[in-house]
C-alpha cells in the first residue's frame, strides 16, 4: 500500500503543483521516488510531529494539498491537538498519512501499533477517514479522495503485493464493497486485515456457512446507507479490524444498526485487551487478538451455530 | 502610517479591551493589555493586510487569549464593526475569548498555547514556495515558550532559512500561575533564540518606534528568521493591575473599571 500511495501521489503531484509531501523522518526506502521527482515540494521537517501538523495547516492556508507521513501512531497520536484545532477547526486540505495501522510495525511494540487512531479520526465530523484493504484499493481511494475539502486521514498498510480476492481495487467514498457470498453472515472489515477476513468467509463456506466478506475502507463518514442495506439482509455481522473494537469499525457498525433498528446481532473482533507488553510478528498478534483466518473461522461458526 | 490605520492606537486598544472586558465580565485582560502597543504598531501601518489578497501579510496570534487586543485592532482599523465588537463573548458570536479564523482579518484560530508558531512557520514556507513577498507574524507569550513546539518550529524555521517570519515574544514575566522566573525560567530569552539559529532583538514592547524600526526591518540577509524580544508590563496602562498576577484570570468590579477606564484615557 505504502509503494502504491507514492506511486499515485508522484501521480497526483505532476499534474497539480499544490500537491507537497511532508514527512516526520520516516519513509526510508519509501519516499525517496517523491523526493526525487520533486524536490523542492518534499520536506523532511525531522522528528517532530506537532510542527509538521502546523506547518501543513499554515501551507494548506495558503492554497497547498499537503501530505503529511509518518509511523500511523506517531502521525496521529502524538501531534492529535494539533490535526484538531488545525486543519479540522480549519476546514483546510491537510492529508494525514499513517502508514503501518494495527500491528504492522509488530515487532516494535505496542509504541508502533496504531489500535485507536481510527477512533480519534472518527471522532471529528469534518474529518475523512480511509483505510484501504489492500494496494490496489489504496491506489483507488487516494484517486479519490485526494482533492476532498477538509482534511483527511489515511491508514495505510505496508504491503504491495498481497490482494484482497475479489475486491480488484474497488474503492467509492461513503461506500462499502461487497465480496460476495451468501446470507448466513456478513463479515465486514476494514483495513489490511481485510485479507484474513475474506480468507476466512471462503474457510466458513467451504464448511457450509453462507458467508459475505466486505470491505469498509471509506470509514467515515459512516457509509452508513451501504452498510444498512448489507446487513439488513443478514441476522449475523461480524466486524473485523486490527483496532480496538471500541471506536473503529465495530463501533461504527454498531452505530449503523442501532441507529438504523437492523435486526442483526453483531459481534466485533477487534482489540479487546489493554496493552501489556507483549510484542511479535503481526500474524502473531492478529492471533492473539482472535482477527487472524483461523480464530475469525472460529468466531463465525460459534455466531452462526452456537448463537453465541 | 495612512488615514485608515491612524486610528489604531494603544490608548484606543486599551479602552476598548477595558469596555469588552467589563461588559463580557471575562479577564485575560493583563495579558492583552501587555500586548496593546505591539499590535497597535503591527495594525497600524506594519501589516500588509486587508481584503481576501492572497499576497496580504500573514499574522498568527498565538498567545491567543490576548484576542481581544486584536479584535479591538481589528475594530479601529476598520474589519470590524461597532456591533461585532459588542458581540463579544455574546451568544453565536464569532469573536470568542479566543481567535477563530472565521472572523475576517483572523487568519488562524489559536487558543491552545505552542500551536500558533508552527502555523506561521508553515505560511512562510507557503510565501517562499509561491514566490510570494508576504511576511509572516506570531505574536507568542513568554509562558507559552514552555511549549516544546515552539521549539520545534523554530529550529525548522531556522534550519530553512524562513527569513519572512518574524516571532515576537511578549515578555511580561508572568503566566496563569506566577512569575515565569519562579515557574519555568526562560531567561536568556533572546540567545534562546540565537542559539536556534533566530537572529534576535530585544527591545522595548511599549516603545512604538523602536518596534515599527524591528518589525518594518528588511528581512535578514543571510535568512535567519527574526525573533523580536518585547520587554513589558503584564497590565500596561492600568497601574493597579501592572505586574498583579490576578489579572491574568480576574474580571473587573465596577469601581475598578472606572479606576482602569480613567488610567487609560477613557471618560467614565
Amino acid at each position: 500500500m505504502r509503494g502504491a500511495f507514492v506511486k499515485t501521489l508522484i501521480e497526483l503531484a505532476a499534474g497539480d503543483r499544490r500537491v507537497l509531501l511532508l514527512t516526520g523522518d520516516i519513509g526510508y526506502m519509501a519516499l525517496e521516488p517523491f523526493a526525487e521527482r520533486f524536490p523542492d515540494r518534499f520536506f523532511n521537517v525531522g522528528v517532530a510531529e506537532q510542527n509538521m501538523l502546523g506547518i501543513a495547516t499554515g501551507l494548506a492556508e495558503a492554497g497547498f494539498v499537503p501530505f503529511v507521513y509518518s509511523i500511523a501512531t506517531f502521525v496521529s497520536l502524538r501531534p492529535y491537538e494539533f490535526i484538531r484545532n488545525g486543519p479540522v477547526l480549519h476546514s483546510l486540505p491537510v492529508r494525514v498519512v499513517g502508514v503501518g495501522g494495527g500491528f504492522e510495525y509488530g515487532h516494535n511494540g505496542i509504541t508502533h501499533h496504531a489500535v485507536e487512531d481510527v477512533a480519534v479520526m472518527r471522532a471529528h465530523p469534518g474529518m475523512t477517514v480511509v483505510s484501504p484493504a489492500d494496494h490496489e484499493q489504496a491506489r483507488a481511494a487516494l484517486l479519490a479522495t485526494w482533492n476532498v475539502p477538509g482534511p483527511v486521514y489515511y491508514r495505510l498498510g505496508k504491503d504491495d503485493r498481497t490482494v484482497v480476492p475479489g475486491l480488484n481495487g474497488r474503492f467509492e467514498a461513503g461506500r462499502v464493497q461487497s465480496l460476495g457470498g451468501g446470507k448466513d453472515l456478513l463479515i465486514l472489515a476494514m483495513g489490511s486485515v481485510a485479507k484474513e477476513a475474506a480468507a476466512a468467509a471462503e474457510t466458513l463456506r467451504g464448511q457450509g456457512v453462507a458467508c459475505t466478506a466486505a470491505v469498509a475502507a471509506s470509514v467515515h463518514p459512516a457509509p452508513a446507507g451501504d452498510l444498512a442495506a448489507l446487513a439488513g439482509g443478514f441476522r449475523h455481522v461480524m466486524t473485523v479490524e486490527a483496532h480496538y473494537v471500541n471506536g473503529g469499525l465495530g463501533s461504527m457498525t454498531a452505530e449503523v444498526i442501532a441507529e438504523r433498528g437492523l435486526p442483526c446481532r453483531l459481534t466485533r473482533c477487534g482489540v479487546s485487551l489493554p496493552p501489556d507488553g507483549v510484542s511479535g510478528s503481526q500474524e502473531y498478534l492478529h492471533r492473539l487478538h482472535g482477527i487472524d483466518r483461523d480464530s475469525l473461522v472460529a468466531t463465525g461458526l460459534r455466531v452462526v451455530r452456537g448463537g453465541a | 502610517m495612512n488615514e485608515e490605520t491612524r486610528g489604531v492606537t494603544p490608548s484606543g486598544i486599551r479602552k476598548i479591551i477595558l469596555e469588552q472586558s467589563y461588559r463580557a465580565h471575562v479577564g485575560h485582560i493583563g495579558s492583552a493589555l501587555s500586548v496593546a502597543d505591539i499590535l497597535s504598531v503591527l495594525y497600524g501601518g506594519v501589516l500588509r493586510t486587508g481584503g481576501d489578497r492572497a499576497d496580504r501579510d500573514r499574522f498568527a496570534l498565538s498567545k491567543g487569549h490576548a484576542a481581544l487586543a486584536l479584535y479591538a485592532a481589528l475594530h479601529l482599523r476598520g474589519d470590524i464593526s461597532r456591533a461585532q465588537l459588542d458581540s463579544f463573548c455574546g451568544e453565536g458570536s464569532k469573536l470568542g475569548v479566543h481567535p477563530e479564523s472565521c472572523l475576517p482579518g483572523v487568519d488562524f484560530s489559536t487558543g491552545s498555547l505552542g500551536h500558533g508558531l508552527s502555523m506561521a512557520a508553515g505560511a512562510a514556507l507557503a510565501a517562499r514556495l509561491q514566490g510570494s513577498s508576504r511576511r509572516v507574524f506570531a505574536l507568542l507569550s513568554d509562558g507559552e515558550c514552555n511549549e516544546g513546539s515552539i521549539w520545534e518550529a523554530a529550529m525548522f524555521a531556522a534550519h530553512r532559512r524562513l527569513s519572512g517570519l518574524t516571532a515576537i515574544v511578549d515578555l511580561n514575566g508572568q503566566q496563569a500561575f506566577g512569575y515565569t522566573r519562579d515557574v519555568m525560567d526562560m531567561t536568556p530569552m533572546a540567545d534562546r533564540w540565537r542559539a536556534f539559529g533566530w537572529e534576535a532583538h530585544e527591545t522595548d514592547g511599549h516603545d512604538a518606534v523602536a518596534l515599527r524600526r524591528l518589525l518594518s526591518a528588511a528581512p535578514a540577509a543571510d535568512g535567519r528568521p527574526r525573533a523580536v524580544i518585547a520587554r513589558t508590563v503584564f497590565g500596561k496602562g492600568v497601574p493597579f493591575m501592572e505586574n498583579k498576577i490576578k489579572w491574568h484570570y480576574w474580571p473587573m468590579s465596577e469601581d475598578e473599571f472606572r479606576q482602569a477606564m480613567a488610567a487609560v484615557g477613557g471618560a467614565q
